[in-house]
């Protein structure tokens, strides 16, 4: 007869226990992370199109089929999950966090960068930017009235007409800059803090993960934020 | 040398605890932290008032009894020491120093700067050991263990489970801590007929003592007396995963 070990079968309670273990709920936030990195850097270099001196001719093309090919629409929608989940896990896990020191002490230890201190904080901006830039420019195309164009006896929505006339207010750049700053910290120490995270550290490829991890922070943040510095300076003079 | 100190002061666990400033005179510069706490308490003795409560034991730190959170330094500012063998020639006469216990929920305070750190025990027994018969000594070359894995293991098990990484740790996590334990083992031929068990278990009853996940901050490292690495927290992380999704251990 089998014994009870070789026969027992788990319910599916057990997935419920690894992800709520501080470890599991950890995967959760460095998987999605990782997604959103990819994202971010297919975003940013998209969008550099919105630096062709061309009428915004490219720029709206893209955004024709970055919303009419079928498999790009299913890996967006993926995208809007994945940053509900790393947002919802991030704001739990921050919570229960808190709740393990219920007394703050009078000087409170530091030996740890600032940003890796205030991830949640990082990410709370970089939400409430999300809310205004999906307002700006998603809503608006998939429900908006928009003005059109045409290129070759086909009809486009004129998207880039939109965001010029959203960058030529100052303000609106700043915000743009600001959290662009936020969304570079909160990379510089996501990006190889989900790397430990998943126990990938290395001596041979921990230097090489942070290494990319400052210039793709950079890089990315850099690539974003000269589309509206661009779009301000340069086209409307 | 004359220093001003701001000590956290409670009763018990119930009492919500306040700061009392005492001046401490005839410190001299080669007295540890801790003798100059007892030059302090021997005045308030005098004085007829009740002495500050902190723990200590071998005062050569080796057993991870001391404390305290020095101007917010968990075992004061200087690197890799414990309390016992942080000196006063590290501060300058005059200095105010602001002395409070380890905070964190797993940490109830007992009284003063002594705070109960059972937790730490609870997530020993859940599995750090190894199940063997006792009796005499094995023959040592009878199991191998290459020297760098005998010297990163003994890196680990440097860990004198004081709970200077939970009193840095801006979340009150005891990763360091339990990946200290969890690698030392797992590190060594000994430690894997019980590995994926221990590392499942020990997992569950941190999370279970209230103490908090890991931001990878590098606090704990920061501040720990011994040095221990971080590189043990992704050990420890690649361990759970492994061992919660590939075994058939219950998670």
């Amino acid at each position: 007869m089998s014994s009870e070990i070789a026969t027992k079968t788990y319910s599916l309670s057990w997935l419920g226990h690894f992800f709520s273990s501080s470890v599991g709920r950890k995967l959760i936030m460095s998987l999605t992370g990782l997604f959103l990195c990819l994202f971010l850097a297919v975003h940013m270099s998209g969008n550099l199109q919105l630096l062709k001196s061309d009428g915004g001719r490219a720029f709206n093309e893209y955004a024709y089929f970055m919303t009419h090919f079928a498999p790009i629409k299913v890996v967006s929608y993926i995208t809007y999950f994945l940053i509900l989940l790393h947002a919802f896990d991030g704001v739990a896990l921050a919570l229960k966090n808190r709740q393990a020191r219920p007394v703050k002490y009078a000087a409170t230890p530091a030996g740890s960068t600032w940003a890796s201190r205030n991830m949640a904080l990082l990410g709370i901006i970089i939400f409430f930017f999300l809310v205004v830039h999906l307002k700006s420019f998603w809503f608006e195309y998939k429900f908006g009235a928009m003005p059109s164009v045409t290129y070759d006896g086909k009809e486009f929505k004129d998207l880039y007409s939109i965001v010029k006339e959203a960058f030529s207010q100052w303000w609106y750049v700043l915000l743009y800059l600001v959290s662009l700053v936020a969304l570079a910290y909160h990379l510089i120490h996501g990006f190889q803090s989900a790397f430990q995270t998943l126990g990938l550290s290395h001596k041979k490829y921990t230097p090489i993960i942070q290494a990319f991890g400052w210039i793709f922070s950079i890089g990315v943040n850099l690539g974003f934020a000269i589309q509206p510095l661009y779009l301000f300076f340069i086209q409307q003079s | 040398m004359k220093i001003t100190l701001k000590v956290w002061r409670q009763k018990n666990a119930q009492d919500n605890g306040r700061f009392e400033t005492y001046n401490v005179a005839d410190i001299e510069s080669d007295m540890s932290f801790l003798e100059m706490m007892d030059v302090l308490n021997q005045q308030l003795i005098k004085d007829k008032k009740d002495p500050v409560a902190f723990d200590h034991d071998c005062r050569e730190g080796i057993c991870g009894m001391c404390s305290m959170v020095i101007n917010g330094h968990p075992h004061g500012h200087v690197k890799a020491t414990t309390t016992c063998q942080l000196h006063m020639r590290s501060f300058k006469d005059g200095d105010t120093i602001v002395v409070e216990p380890w905070r964190a929920k797993a940490f109830p305070v007992i009284k003063d700067l002594a705070v109960d750190r059972s937790a730490f025990d609870k997530v020993i027994q859940a599995g750090g050991y190894i199940s063997v018969n006792t009796g005499s000594a094995p023959e040592a070359n009878s199991v191998p263990v290459p020297q760098d894995m005998a010297e990163k293991a003994m890196d680990a098990a440097e860990c004198i489970g004081c709970g200077a990484c939970v009193a840095a740790c801006k979340n009150s996590s005891a990763m360091l801590f339990l990946s200290a334990k969890v690698s030392h083992m797992a590190l060594l031929p000994q430690g894997q007929p019980e590995r994926k068990k221990r590392v499942i278990s020990m997992m569950k009853a941190h999370d279970e003592a209230g103490f908090g996940s890991c931001t990878n901050t590098g606090a704990c490292e920061a501040y720990c007396p011994k040095g221990i690495s971080i590189t043990n927290i992704a050990r420890l992380n690649r361990e759970f995963l492994s061992a919660a999704l590939s075994s058939e251990q219950p998670v």
